[in-house]
């Protein structure tokens, strides 16, 4: 795919990817901030409090009724982390022209409204429109509450919580519930007009127009981002590694026990630990699915995921709660077996074959290319999904070995029952 | 054999083979990506039929926990395989329907001979099924600590009294206990014969070399219609309110509505339209009702209703999270008779209809939608393609009449789940 890069603006970048075969085309506005204690309850707050309206479109019924008219375009407000970075936003997806029943042209309609939703909120007397502001308030502090409704989320977000506790990185992409409660409507604002002249602002555009077309509708659209003083986002500390293992406990009234493992890795080969975590617990082929599930039917799911920018992999299953240290002791087991090597030809041919298919697909959903390049610009990596196939084929055995064998238990996190405390 | 869909820029190839195979292929040239899904009509629902002349009660669950099984191929399993080409393999049991499917980028005409063939060769043991039942197990209690399933399960349970639609697809950690293998091949024998089944492909991939190997994997021949019985329905609602505790933050809740259920071939589409446009019109988030009831901090942005047809049931439904559903319930059964008695502003029910129009053209961007939609089209007689058609031939009288019959306080059952501890 050929990627076009353009500067719009102070700190404001457009990355293009040209495509026909799609039906819709992606437009996404992502402000980037570092996450912090003091900022992300507010930067979760404002992309729904700008939503609500905008002065020419000042509710949600006038918003709605534009919308439908471009066909059903969505504009749907996003907060996501990524690596130690919180971006807040706006992700646009809209009929490709070819497909408009009336032939109509969507891409600038839908550029302005972005522009309008992004630099014209409903505001008086320097702040949100008040009723705007409290009920997406309530609406933000019901979803942080809302993240125990979900075992499996809320398990992972402690095991984060606890194992980066002091760091950037165990925060929620959605803020701490007692900030978001102690919000005020006046510090949000500030909290916008901030953002809206200082963050690095990045744009991803998934469609048939020309990159220039794009960059002149955006140029348009922006033209009254007031831009001062740009900010550059901080690197990342890896995870530092635990003298002793933290180990925390938590009880809900459950059925089902969730164990979560996290690990520190020392090495600095990422994409051999990424190989690494494919094999040891990365897909449906993995040591963790083959053993811990399919040859002892401990759980119905166990798995892992490799965090690059901090350099630690966790580990996450469902089990019965009398289980615990058997499938603890077994998923160490399979953690030591892909450190000694232990692997047969096929576990490495799949798990690079897995990862040359992911990388190989992307091209084939804007979602996914529009996160890739968001990770990609907002943590500094220039890869492409070219160049990480041409690093996972000429991955070595010895390699993976080296790289996982610097991995280290670091934090045990078990959400139990209520009448397992006995 | 292709038909072209202009409007929506897709073709199809379309053969039903000498074993009663229905074969479809969507090309997709400059994707990377080919996507096969193969279905069997099939699912959590289906668990009384008629095999060589005798009725089977089968245990809830069964087909999920076929499923599970139908991996294991006598040389191992058939994940491991199709991992080996760098395919990623999945299945899911839905109420009507079983499907397997793969995504990849390479070795296509590989993948799909193991997919083919380890659908249609069941390999079970004694032991093999007793293994599962610890991780089929664990994938009950996950869903049984799962509000949004419950939540949905006790208003498909309140609003239908016999109808095989309340049958859990997963089953429970008891019934799953009683599935033995024989059972097993007995289910398979029935259902997963080549005219019980449709092979759906996505990609950039040549349609006859696609025929050539499903000839050559699967049986030359295919089985009897099975008949099946879903029970029998009374009319009204069984049960008018259920409340549940669970560990979760904020009260949810659903209303349900008990509809008529439609009849398969074109109308049962034109039907799924119809309910989806009445809810957006109803209650989608452009609605005087939603804007009304966002404003006033009832609903949040988790509200949202939608519309599901199966054999012999039909559910209207919506929720989300509020602290008054009561409230919420009665103003939608309130804006139904309003919209049904006094018609629906054409201004908004255009906006509505472009919306609903850009959102099914949007929908053919995902492959698995594709392959999704044309099962469920071909097992219940139409042809998903055809929407612009189809949707054109709805008119605002079509949507009010729908509200009119179905969105009523008899036919109303209340869901709700409460923060607290089991009682």
């Amino acid at each position: 795919m050929n990627t076009v890069r353009k500067n719009l603006a102070d700190g404001v970048f457009l990355t293009c990817l040209p495509a026909q075969k799609f039906k819709t085309c992606l437009l996404s506005a992502q402000f980037a901030a570092p996450l912090s204690r003091q900022n992300a309850a507010a930067y979760a707050l404002i992309p729904s409090v700008l939503r609500r309206g905008t002065a020419h479109y000042p509710d949600m019924g006038a918003l709605s009724a534009r919308l439908d008219h471009l066909y059903g375009a969505r504009i749907d407000d996003t907060v996501r982390k990524i690596g130690e970075c919180q971006c807040a936003g706006f992700v646009a997806s809209f009929l490709d022209d070819r497909f408009a029943p009336g032939g109509e042209r969507l891409l600038q309609p839908v550029a302005d409204l972005l522009g309008e939703l992004l630099c014209k909120p409903v505001a008086e007397n320097g702040a949100f429109l008040p009723a705007y502001f409290d009920s997406e308030k309530t609406n933000l502090l019901d979803a942080i509450a809302s993240i125990r409704n979900d075992k499996r989320l809320w398990a992972g977000r402690r095991l984060l919580s606890e194992m980066c506790a002091g760091e950037p990185y165990g925060l929620s992409r959605l803020g701490e519930e007692s900030d978001a409660d102690a919000l005020e409507n006046g510090a949000a604002f500030g909290a916008y007009l901030d953002m809206l002249s200082a963050a690095p602002l990045e744009i991803v555009y998934c469609g048939s127009a020309e990159p220039e077309a794009v960059a002149d509708a955006l140029r348009g659209a922006l033209s009254e981002l007031p831009r001062a003083d740009v900010r550059v986002l901080p690197g990342v500390l890896p995870h530092a590694p635990r003298a002793d293992v933290l180990r925390v406990e938590d009880s809900m009234d459950v059925t089902q026990g969730k164990l979560e493992i996290g690990f520190s890795c020392e090495s600095d080969d990422y994409m051999a630990l990424l190989m690494g975590n494919t094999l040891f617990g990365g897909s449906s082929n993995a040591k963790l699915f083959m053993n811990v599930r399919e040859k002892l039917s401990l759980c119905y799911y166990a798995s892992s995921a490799f965090h690059r920018q901090k350099k630690m992999i966790t580990v996450s299953s469902g089990i019965e709660f009398a289980d615990y240290q058997n499938a603890f002791d077994e998923i160490m087991e399979q953690l030591a077996a892909v450190r000694r090597g232990e692997f047969e030809d096929w576990e490495i041919d799949s798990a690079r074959s897995l990862l040359l298919n992911s990388y190989a697909s992307m091209g084939d959903a804007q979602g996914k290319l529009e996160n890739f390049y968001l990770s990609r610009a907002v943590a500094g990596f220039d890869e492409t999904p070219e160049t990480l196939s041409e690093k996972t084929r000429n991955m070595t055995v010895d390699r993976i070995i080296d790289a996982m064998r610097t991995v280290r238990l670091d934090t045990v996190y078990f959400l139990k029952g209520k009448e397992a405390e006995a | 054999m292709i038909t072209r869909y202009e409007r929506i820029g897709e073709s199809v190839f379309r053969k039903k083979l000498a074993n009663g195979l229905e074969l479809r292929v969507v090309p997709r040239p400059d994707y990377a990506r080919k996507y096969a899904f193969f279905a069997t009509r099939y699912g959590g629902m289906d668990t009384r039929f008629c095999l060589n002349g005798q009725w089977l009660d089968t245990p809830a669950g069964i087909a999920h926990y076929l499923e599970h099984k139908m991996f294991d191929t006598e040389e191992g399993n058939a994940l491991q395989e199709l991992a080996k080409n760098g395919a990623e393999p999945n299945a899911f049991t839905g109420n009507a329907m079983t499907g397997y499917y793969f995504d990849s980028t390479q070795h296509f005409e590989e993948n799909l001979r193991i997919l083919l063939s380890f659908v249609s060769v069941p390999y079970f043991t004694k032991e093999s099924v007793d293994k599962e039942q610890g991780i089929i197990a664990q994938e009950i209690r996950m869903i049984e600590d799962n509000p949004d399933w419950r939540i949905y399960h006790n208003m498909v349970e309140s609003l239908y009294q016999s109808n095989a639609a309340r049958t859990e697809i997963a089953g429970s950690v008891d019934s799953i206990r009683e599935i033995t293998a024989e059972t097993l091949y007995d289910c398979h024998k029935a259902f997963y014969t080549p005219s019980n089944m449709i092979l759906s492909v996505v990609g950039d991939v040549d349609p006859e070399r696609v025929e050539e190997i499903a000839a050559e994997i699967l049986p030359a021949s295919g089985g009897p219609e099975i008949p099946r019985d879903y029970g029998r329905e009374p009319e009204g609602v069984g049960r008018r309110e259920f409340r549940q505790t669970m560990e979760v933050a904020t009260p949810q809740f659903l209303a349900g509505f008990k509809c008529r259920p439609a009849a398969e071939g074109e109308t049962w589409f034109r039907q799924a339209l119809i309910g989806e446009l009445a809810s957006d019109i109803l209650l989608g988030e452009s609605s005087p009702l939603y804007l009304k009831l966002y404003r006033d901090g009832l609903i949040n942005s988790t509200f949202g209703g939608d519309y599901e047809l199966l054999p012999g049931y039909a559910c209207f439904y919506a929720g989300g999270d509020s602290r008054d559903s009561r409230a919420v319930a009665d103003a939608i059964i309130k804006e139904a008779a309003r919209l049904a008695a006094g018609g629906i502003d054409p201004d908004f029910y255009e906006r509505t209809r472009r919306t609903i129009y850009g959102s099914y053209i949007r929908s053919f961007n995902s492959f698995e939608t594709i392959a999704v939609s044309m099962t469920e089209g071909y097992f219940h007689g139409y042809d998903p393609f055809r929407f612009p058609e189809v949707f054109e031939s709805i008119a605002p009288e079509d949507v009010c009449a729908f509200l009119r019959e179905n969105i009523a306080p008899e036919r109303c059952a209340l869901s709700e789940i409460l923060p607290g501890e089991t009682a």
